[in-house]
């Protein structure tokens, strides 16, 4: 096994395209474990860690271009007024010492379906930034970037350079079921986010389908339903049918399994709880800020 | 493959390490430093929580190779010229080691809240220590040892 | 409460450092600071790294097991298959059951086929990996419920049974107006101790072996390693490395052969160190129960009779189920009075993971199942949960179910009158999420949130019972060392991080008067300690080390009585000085010693139990037994099924604590683990197969998970044990899981018959 350490983007996307026996290493937190446990002998570790590009975010035409490579304390720390539901997610991410380490990239590059970072990037029509030494940059639409369980759409010479995020601009909410109260990996999470400025919603679905999904029908449902309401002008309470109903729909969305962790009917229905409870949230919170 | 790195406040440097294996081995059976402990080796304990450029990290999921020119800080560097850290003496003091297993780790993510909250509430507390599974002590004098911690500390 | 207890409390003079006081630990500073040698930190010259091959199959016929391709790997420098074992090719720890290394038949998934010894971890997993093994899968006995049938495949010869314990008493065919009755189960819990297996054998120049070990009893241990090795005793010295918790986990063997045998075969120092997953898989587990129980009662609430079936899934090998069975069988029923019992309790051979010893073992599983029926009987007859218990609770004079008096304190109604009495966790405020169930999942504001109160009682017999010779050894020397006098104690009993250094120490002090004490390192150089479990340590090597120390104080008082020309009855020996009748100083202690040190030896044991009856399980079968009770305040999202413990209090009585800390300490630990098994703690076994053999998804209360606890400790000294001391370690786990169940019962309004309680299981999906 071989040690690969670029200090450049450009020197990482060259080792990249020369090596596809590399597995690429950021916050190690998913990589390390298969290593430590015998999962994976792959024939170099590519080590991120050092290219400074990575490491950084920014402004990008009312997106936030978050480099691959920062890590979730950077997100909850520096992001949380603009990407409120990414920063949710973040802080129930393993423990304080993994959200120093673990990066979105990292998530996107392991893309579980228990990653706790895809329900807010679906939720907020995220689009993820990736790269090659021979075709140079492209960007993929999240909800197109998973396309199976633990697998995505990355050519095998590319990279994951940066999530590009629109800030937020109504109210998001992210919730996680576990069954411990820390330190736990989703039986099912949910994430929504409400777009005022256009009148849609967005949701994202964890650990309840072969891929994380975003739940369309649920989506135009319920941001018919306020219009058709008029709730977007008049920001009165949303009923609680209508909520219920948006969580069912939420539900139907998903395609879950039994697992070790939780069966499929429980993450059916855990879904729809909190896809109510949340959008409930989120509505409220807009209420209060106008 | 070589790797050097500053440990406690030392350069090291170390040969023939293994491009798969951990921060953690290479501390634990290269460099002598066995104090980072090996409960997991999945991130999920603590046990093996260290410094690295100053953040509490995992050192078993950090690549020895990752640590290349880095300043690591173990458990083993924490009390100053043979006088225990506050954090270690309240530990000592009120009963949160039991086997002592889980204890290296939780010493230096004491440490880190302390660092950076110097009155950390019950709940902050629970929070930052999340990560730091103990199977002995039910966690109860292990609060204790924090708060007093930090009361010294606050008063000194 | 200790003050309040006081009449009956042991009064022993306050000697500084001595029994009673809280001492520090005199490891906890090479704890903090990262010196302390656990097994897996030990290092030698020219040390390999030793690996196990295991069984992917519950069930398999070995037919043949090639080891060239591993051989050939540069950097080994052994493999070893059940055919390199020198001795007998079996161990137990009742019974020789389990191979060294399989050879005809694989019977569980994870069972050891084949070691390596290599330069390096990495060479040695390597080299595991390129041994092929030629399997013949066969149908595996994976539901106990199966095992017995006479068309389940045969784990063992003759049969799956591996004990039936049959409890007749009272009237055969009893009546009564009042009948509740369910089926409850419990599932398989891991000890998830945080040291991995650990061991550092060292060949040594006589042919013999050196093995440095993280163990709970070096003497069996070492009579196991002769029997497979061919060697005698002296040949095979074990040195207890620092351990890593215990909880019953490591009983049973797990690197000690394999590890002496790669260092025998290549006259290298073998380090063996399982990683989580091998440890998941490389010790015995609890053991799984299903139990159906009856309770008949007066329409009062007033037992009249019990009657109970359990049955224990033993997995592949019989380590310690006909104990856990004994247990399950005749304290079942929990710390009440009934005048008719009939209790059946089965241990079976399956081709599951082996269960066997952990922490509270068999009562722990049958608590959950009494303690829910309590609380239906309560509500059948509309009488407070609480009173029912103190009604029916054991009174010290009453008659256990085995037909034992229980002939210490049994404070059964007062320690639930004090978890009721305390004071009751503040309401729900919702307005920090980390305070609520799932925390900063952030799945309610306060929705659905219910909160839930369940209270439990519990008892455990102390130390080893059914006959069993239950003994400890101490050696204590007293010497001048730089001119003071210096107690050095010495025993086999395994520090697995409960304090018994520490209280060796105390008592050493209390006894001699020395400030200065001691602990040697724990080794088969002196007589076996006996097994740290069973909450006997404190109870049985402190016994040992107290008598060992009065007959070193004899020897002193007669060395004086020597020097002085009086007779040893008239002295003392108190704070290093030898006093007169009237107090008056005649001698210093070190005058005594002089230059020749006092050691004594003394092999210790309490009051002989006895085997119980084959067909009514009537005897004496116990020396001792404790009680604890735990309040659990719980709030329950009923929507989701997520809980949260907001308070877990408990209360027990200890005899004597001997370090009232370290007893806080045991009870704290203890609950988390009860609270562990009712909500989160489980090895998911499929057809054979475990599922979550790691930490992501095999789950243990964090520090978010575990509520404040309020203790209060009794101390009602037991006029037959040293000091008046009881057992400690064991009882919080019993009570705390079912106190737990209870209140998210309550909460939810669910019945909830087995643990641990699943958010599905509470939300119906």
């Amino acid at each position: 096994m071989d040690f690969l350490q670029p200090t450049s983007w450009q020197d990482a996307l060259a080792l990249r395209g020369e090596r596809p026996d590399a597995l690429p290493l950021a916050g190690g937190t998913d990589v390390m474990v298969d290593i430590n446990f015998d999962r994976r002998r792959p024939g170099a570790l590519l080590d991120l860690g050092r290219v400074p590009e990575l490491r950084e975010w920014g402004q990008d035409d009312g997106r936030i271009r978050l480099g691959a490579g920062v890590p979730y304390a950077g997100i909850i720390g520096n992001l949380g007024a603009q990407l409120p539901g990414l920063a949710m997610a973040s802080r129930t991410v393993g423990s304080p010492q993994i959200r120093i380490r673990g990066t979105v990239g990292g998530n996107l590059g392991s893309a579980s379906p228990a990653g706790d970072a895809h329900p807010p990037l679906l939720a907020a029509g995220a689009v993820v930034e990736v790269a090659s030494a021979a075709r140079g940059t492209r960007e993929i639409p999240v909800a197109e970037f998973y396309t199976g369980v633990k697998r995505n759409a990355l050519e095998p010479d590319e990279l994951i350079a940066a999530v590009l995020i629109p800030a937020a601009s109504g109210p998001q909410q992210f919730s996680k079921v576990g069954t411990r109260n820390a330190m736990v990996i989703a039986v099912s999470a949910f994430a929504c986010a409400l777009h005022p400025d256009r009148r849609e919603i967005g949701t994202g679905i964890g650990s309840a389908a072969p891929t994380p999904r975003r739940a369309p029908e649920a989506e135009t449902f319920l941001a018919g339903e306020l219009d058709d309401a008029g709730l977007w002008d008049s920001r009165n309470a949303l009923p609680e049918p209508l909520a219920a109903a948006f969580g069912e729909r939420v539900a139907a969305a998903a395609s879950p399994i039994d697992d070790v962790r939780g069966s499929a009917a429980y993450r059916l229905h855990s879904l729809s709880v909190m896809a109510r409870r949340a959008i409930t949230w989120a509505w409220n919170d807009l209420r209060e800020a106008a | 493959m070589r790797v050097t790195t500053t440990v406690n406040g030392t350069e090291q440097h170390v040969d023939d390490v293994w491009p798969g294996e951990s921060l953690l081995y290479m501390l634990r059976e290269r460099m002598g430093l066995p104090g980072s402990k090996n409960a997991c080796e999945q991130g999920e304990c603590g046990s093996c929580t260290v410094y690295l450029d100053g953040e509490p990290v995992c050192a078993c999921l950090v690549a020895a190779g990752q640590a290349i020119g880095r300043e690591v800080t173990t458990v083993e560097g924490l009390a100053a010229g043979g006088a225990l850290h506050p954090v270690q003496e309240a530990f000592v003091e009120c009963g949160a080691v039991q086997c002592g297993f889980c204890t290296p780790g939780l010493v230096v993510a004491a440490h880190d809240l302390l660092e950076r909250v110097p009155r950390p509430s019950d709940l902050e507390i629970r929070e930052a220590l999340a990560g730091n599974l103990c199977r002995c002590t039910g966690y109860e004098k292990i609060l204790d040892a924090v708060r007093l911690a930090a009361d010294r500390q606050v008063r000194a | 409460m200790s003050a309040e207890a006081g009449t009956r409390t042991t009064r022993i003079t306050a000697t500084p450092g001595g029994v009673g006081d809280t001492p520090l630990r005199p490891d906890g500073t090479l704890k903090v600071t990262g010196e302390f040698a656990y097994a897996s930190d030990l290092w030698h010259d020219e040390m390999v790294w030793g690996a196990t091959l295991r069984s992917p199959h519950p069930h398999a016929r070995i037919a043949g097991i090639d080891i060239t391709e591993a051989l050939t790997l540069p950097g080994v420098f052994a493999v070893l298959t059940a055919a390199d074992v020198p001795g007998e090719n079996a161990f137990g720890l009742e019974h020789a059951d389990q191979p060294v290394l399989a050879s005809e038949f694989v019977r569980y998934e994870g069972e050891p086929v084949a070691i390596v010894a290599a330069d390096h971890p990495e060479t040695a997993r390597r080299a595991a990996q390129r041994i092929r093994v030629d399997y013949e899968v066969l149908p595996a006995v994976t539901d106990p419920r199966r095992a017995m049938d006479a068309d389940a495949p045969a784990v063992h010869r003759p049969g799956n049974l591996v004990r039936h314990l049959t409890l007749r008493r009272g009237n055969p065919d009893p009546k009564a107006p009042v009948v509740v009755s369910l089926d409850f189960e419990v599932g398989m819990q891991d000890q998830a101790f945080l040291g991995p297996e650990s061991g550092l054998a060292v060949p040594g120049d006589d042919g013999g072996v050196d093995l440095y070990v993280a163990t709970q009893w070096l003497h069996v241990d070492q009579r196991q390693i002769c029997l497979a090795l061919g060697l005698p005793p002296e040949k095979v010295r074990l040195t207890l490395a620092g351990v890593g918790g215990a909880f019953g986990g490591r009983e049973d063997l797990s690197v000690h052969v394999h590890a002496c045998l790669l260092a025998l075969r290549t006259g290298k120092p073998v380090k063996m160190s399982y990683g989580r997953e091998e440890s998941f898989f490389g010790h015995v587990h609890r053991h799984p129960a299903t139990m159906t129980y009856e309770f008949g009662a007066e329409r009062d609430g007033t037992l009249v009779y019990a009657k109970a079936n359990l049955l224990f899934d033993g997995g592949a090998y019989a380590s310690s189920t006909a104990a856990v069975v004994g247990n399950g069988g005749t304290l079942g029923l929990g710390p009440y009075r009934f005048p008719s019992v009939a209790v059946d309790a089965y241990g079976v051979f399956t081709n599951n993971p082996p269960c066997g010893a952990m922490r509270g073992f068999g009562c722990v599983q049958a608590a959950f199942a009494h303690e829910a029926l309590m609380d239906e009987l309560a509500d059948a007859v509309g009488v407070d949960r609480v009173e029912i218990r103190q009604r029916n609770g054991m009174r010290e004079g009453d008659v256990n179910i085995t037909g034992q008096v229980i002939d210490s304190a049994a404070p059964v109604a007062e320690l639930l009158q004090i978890v009721r009495d305390l004071p009751m966790p503040p309401p729900l405020d919702p307005s920090d999420i980390r305070a609520l169930p799932g925390a900063v999942g952030n799945t309610t504001h306060g929705e659905g949130v219910v909160r839930g109160v369940g209270y439990a009682i519990a008892y455990k017999n102390v130390g080893f019972s059914e006959g069993f010779d239950d003994y400890s050894t101490a050696r204590v020397r007293l010497e001048l060392t730089g001119g003071e006098p210096v107690a050095t104690v010495h025993t086999a009993a395994a520090e697995v991080g409960q304090g018994l250094i520490t209280v060796e120490q105390q008592i050493c002090r209390t006894e001699l008067g020395v400030e200065r004490v001691v602990v040697h390192p724990k080794t088969t150089g002196v007589g076996s300690g006996g097994s740290t479990s069973a909450s006997r340590q404190t109870y049985v090597t402190g016994g040992a080390v107290k008598a060992a120390c009065e007959s070193v104080r004899a020897v002193v008082l007669e060395r004086a009585a020597a020097l002085l020309g009086r007779s040893a009855g008239e002295l003392r020996l108190d704070g290093e000085k030898l006093l007169g009748a009237s107090g008056e100083v005649l001698l210093g202690l070190g005058d005594v010693l002089g230059t020749e040190a006092v050691e004594e030896t003394v092999e210790w044991r309490h009051r002989p139990t006895h085997a119980i009856d084959p067909e009514t399980g009537q005897g004496n079968a116990h020396v001792q037994f404790a009680f604890s009770a735990h309040r659990a305040v719980v709030d329950v999202d009923v929507e989701l099924g997520l809980v949260k413990v907001v308070a877990l209090d408990s209360a027990q009585d200890v005899g004597k604590a001997i370090n009232p800390d370290a007893v806080v300490g045991q009870i704290h630990g203890g609950s988390a683990q009860g609270m562990g098994l009712a909500l989160m703690e489980e090895m998911v076994v499929t057809d054979g197969h475990v599922r979550n053999p790691s930490f992501t998804d095999y789950l243990i209360p964090t520090i978010l998970d575990m509520p404040p606890m309020q203790v209060q400790v009794l101390e009602y000294a037991d006029p037959h044990a040293p000091y008046g001391v009881r057992g400690v370690g064991e009882p919080p786990t019993i009570s705390s899981g079912p106190a737990v169940a209870a209140a998210v019962r309550a909460a939810t309004g669910k019945a909830l018959h087995r643990v641990p309680i699943r958010p599905e299981h509470i939300t119906g999906t």
